[in-house]
């Protein structure tokens, strides 16, 4: 296997169906939302479209956007507010190039792993705050410039959160941390970094929560103030690309992140489950952190903004310090 | 290409030239609405801003001007009280009830006691819809898009009970001058007690839902306050009254119907703030329910209409007649020269009175506490400009 990988066109072929999966994995998400979100809400959901509980709901909406006028307003700054799906989509999906699936299932395994998929899940703000100036709308502006507050104030604790478990595998790469992770066995269970960093997972998801901008944090997209705000002019394809497909794939992203570090990643939970190949357990990992952001998503009312930036500066950034503390403590001790 | 990126402005250019690293700040008027989610239905609403400060906000009335002041005039006194359910399109029964109150005290026209009971029992059915419908609405205005499904689950069964005896769903048109238009079918009652007995079971989980949320209150505690000085000035009143901690409401104040026959309390707010607006909504629901059941449960057995002339023609003279509307008090004065219309009908419409008092609350509030300040003043659109 380790071989095959080796091989420079098989590389190549990963890399490309990472980039190939990530398209229908948006439109599918998207249906898990609408359906796990109906069902929080007493009501159905999509039934129709496609024959068994509408699956082909969000393919449909998808074929709808396509065939929709792209509008470009007068006043807009025509070559950024076309520019911006790709830099939302590309900041998105540049995460899952360090995702490890295996042992060796992964595309690149940096050295600065964890770094790497920090930088570049901010890369989406930018496209947003592009979004924003280039539309010469005032609701717009708004919206962008509540996102750029929005990544500065989140960007920190994520970062901390994700600090405290790089001490604890000692490494940044993420194949390293989960193989940190598959090193703790008791009885042959692989005890992920979850029990020791329970206060890490719930800043990293708050703050990841919060990079995604979805409720209860999304003020810059806040549809009863602000209608969409960054994305109020775009119409189409590249309201569907910039809006929905970015945020899913960055969710995925996130959700896939999240389940490396604390949840074990591509580790079976049992030795005696290593048959079982390691992207499954990935897959069902990340989908229980996408069930958490769902159902967050569909209970909660919206923050303010400077009630947001008090929460992050006041309680969760001194929390996350109080966090990697705590980790250097565990760390002296002889357990881990 | 861009007009947005000032870089020809004189003031940038010159703050470059020096070297001068502070920028000139102004202030930005944004124009809210009439089609914007925030004003649910056609209001407008004129922010200046400054960041996301409101300095000034303006609500601008009329888009949904239908003139229905002119239009009673050319109607006959059975027709005028379908037309006035479409006013506050939440509460049709609601309208109807002072304007067929209106000609019953000027023709002296008795009503049965049965057409009374029922009138009091869809009245507060109706107030209960218009009531979930707002708590719905006003979770989704703060991004909660859960309350409102629930309202509209709980809604359903009402509805129905509505619909079984009325045969519409939103304008019900039951209202006669002198009673009903008919009886209730069988099976209301059943229906209508089960409707009842769905929403107190639900109350609590709305309470918990939003009231018990550390964002929610965060939100809304402290966000538009109401004075209580200030609001009797605007001559406002309703929900949004009491939970500015001041009691009135026509229903105790000055019974009319058979109100002052049952047993329910009048819920007052503490701070007016928009919390404590929600809250006098969500226990409103509870005492409409108590009235309603009472209600229902000895319901008079007898006519559902009076003796009423087959042509309405009303004596010469003047009447103000008003009614606790969901969303505040709802008069009427009708000026009769003794023919079938009335040569003047004048509504005081709460939503007008309600809205008039907005732009002293949104001065200094953020532009996220602007929406929870119109969600929580509980204005139909058509309740303002009729």
């Amino acid at each position: 296997m380790a071989d095959a990988l080796g091989n420079g066109y098989v590389q190549l072929g990963l890399k490309m169906s990472v980039l190939l999966i990530l398209l229908p994995a948006t439109l599918v998400l998207g249906w898990v939302e609408l359906k796990i979100g109906a069902h929080m809400q007493a009501r159905l959901g999509p039934m129709y479209p496609g024959g068994f509980h509408g699956w082909a709901q969000t393919l449909a909406d998808g074929i709808k956007f396509v065939l929709k006028e792209n509008i470009i307003p007068r006043n807009a700054d025509r070559s950024v507010f076309a520019l911006v799906p790709y830099v939302t989509m590309l900041g998105a999906a540049l995460i899952f190039v360090v995702i490890p699936a295996g042992r060796n299932l992964v595309i690149e395994d940096l050295e600065v792993g964890v770094f790497y998929v920090l930088a570049a899940s901010s890369v989406g703000v930018i496209g947003i705050l592009m979004a924003g100036w280039s539309s010469a709308n005032k609701y717009s502006l708004m919206g962008a410039l509540r996102a750029a507050a929005q990544l500065i104030a989140y960007e920190l604790p994520l970062v901390l959160a994700a600090a405290a478990v790089a001490m604890m595998a000692g490494s940044l790469s993420l194949v390293d941390i989960v193989e940190a992770q598959k090193s703790i066995e008791i009885a042959g269970f692989y005890i992920p970094f979850l029990p020791f960093q329970i206060v890490g997972f719930i800043i990293f998801l708050t703050a990841a929560t919060a990079e995604l901008t979805r409720p209860p944090f999304d003020m810059p997209v806040a549809e009863a103030e602000l209608i969409t705000g960054a994305f109020t002019e775009y119409t189409g394809i590249r309201f569907a690309f910039s809006l929905f497909a970015a945020e899913y794939i960055s969710m995925i992203g996130l959700a896939a992140f999240g389940a490396t570090l604390f949840l074990g990643g591509y580790a079976p939970p049992h030795s005696a489950l290593e048959f079982i190949p390691g992207i499954v357990w990935l897959l069902l990992k990340t989908l229980t952190i996408l069930f958490l952001l769902i159902w967050v998503r569909w209970t909660y009312p919206r923050l303010r903004e400077d009630q947001l930036q008090k929460f992050a500066w006041k309680f969760l950034i001194p929390l996350s310090l109080v966090n990697i503390f705590a980790t250097g403590a565990l760390k002296l001790t002889p357990w881990i | 290409m861009s007009t947005l990126i000032p870089t020809t402005d004189r003031w940038l250019r010159e703050a470059r030239l020096a070297g001068d690293a502070t920028l000139r700040t102004e202030e930005m008027v944004l124009n809210i609405g009439p089609q914007h989610p925030a004003t649910h239905g056609v209001l407008r609403v004129v922010v200046t801003l400054d960041g996301e400060k409101i300095v000034e906000g303006t609500p601008v009335v009329g888009y949904m001007h239908r003139g229905h002041e002119k239009l009673f005039e050319q109607r006959d006194f059975r027709q005028i009280t379908n037309l006035c359910s479409r006013m506050d399109w939440l509460s049709g029964l609601n309208n109807e009830i002072p304007a067929s109150i209106a000609v019953e005290r000027l023709m002296e026209l008795e009503v049965p006691r049965r057409a009374t009971y029922l009138r009091v029992i869809m009245a507060e059915i109706n107030r209960i819809l218009n009531h979930l419908m707002f708590t719905g609405s006003f979770g989704l205005e703060l991004g909660a898009t859960t309350p409102v499904m629930y309202a509209f689950r709980e809604r359903e069964l009402l509805q129905s009970a509505m619909e079984l005896a009325t045969g519409g769903r939103l304008h019900f048109g039951f209202i006669r001058p002198g009673g009903l238009k008919e009886d209730v079918p069988r099976g209301f009652v059943d229906l209508a007690l089960r409707g009842i007995r769905q929403l107190q079971k639900a109350i609590p989980d709305y309470e918990d839902l939003l009231m018990g949320n550390e964002i929610f209150k965060a939100r809304t505690v402290g966000v538009g306050v109401l004075d209580p000085d200030l609001a009797l000035e605007y001559g406002v009143s309703g929900p949004i009254l009491r939970g500015s901690g001041i009691p009135y409401d026509v229903r105790k104040a000055e019974p009319y119907l058979n109100y002052d026959e049952f047993d329910f309390n009048i819920p007052v707010g503490t701070n007016g703030d928009s919390f404590d607006r929600y809250w006098v909504l969500i226990q409103e629901m509870k005492e409409s329910a108590k009235i309603v059941e009472q209600a229902l449960l000895d319901l008079p057995a007898g006519s559902h209409i009076g003796q009423v002339p087959k042509r309405l023609t009303i004596p010469k003279g003047a009447i103000w007649a008003k009614a606790e509307n969901p969303l505040g008090e709802l008069g009427y004065y009708i000026v009769s020269d003794g023919e079938a219309k009335p040569y003047r009908m004048k509504a005081r419409t709460p939503s007008f009175n309600n809205i008039s008092v907005v732009p002293h609350m949104l001065r200094g509030a953020y532009v996220p506490d602007m929406v929870a300040i119109l969600g929580s003043m509980f204005f139909v659109v058509g309740d303002i400009d009729r």
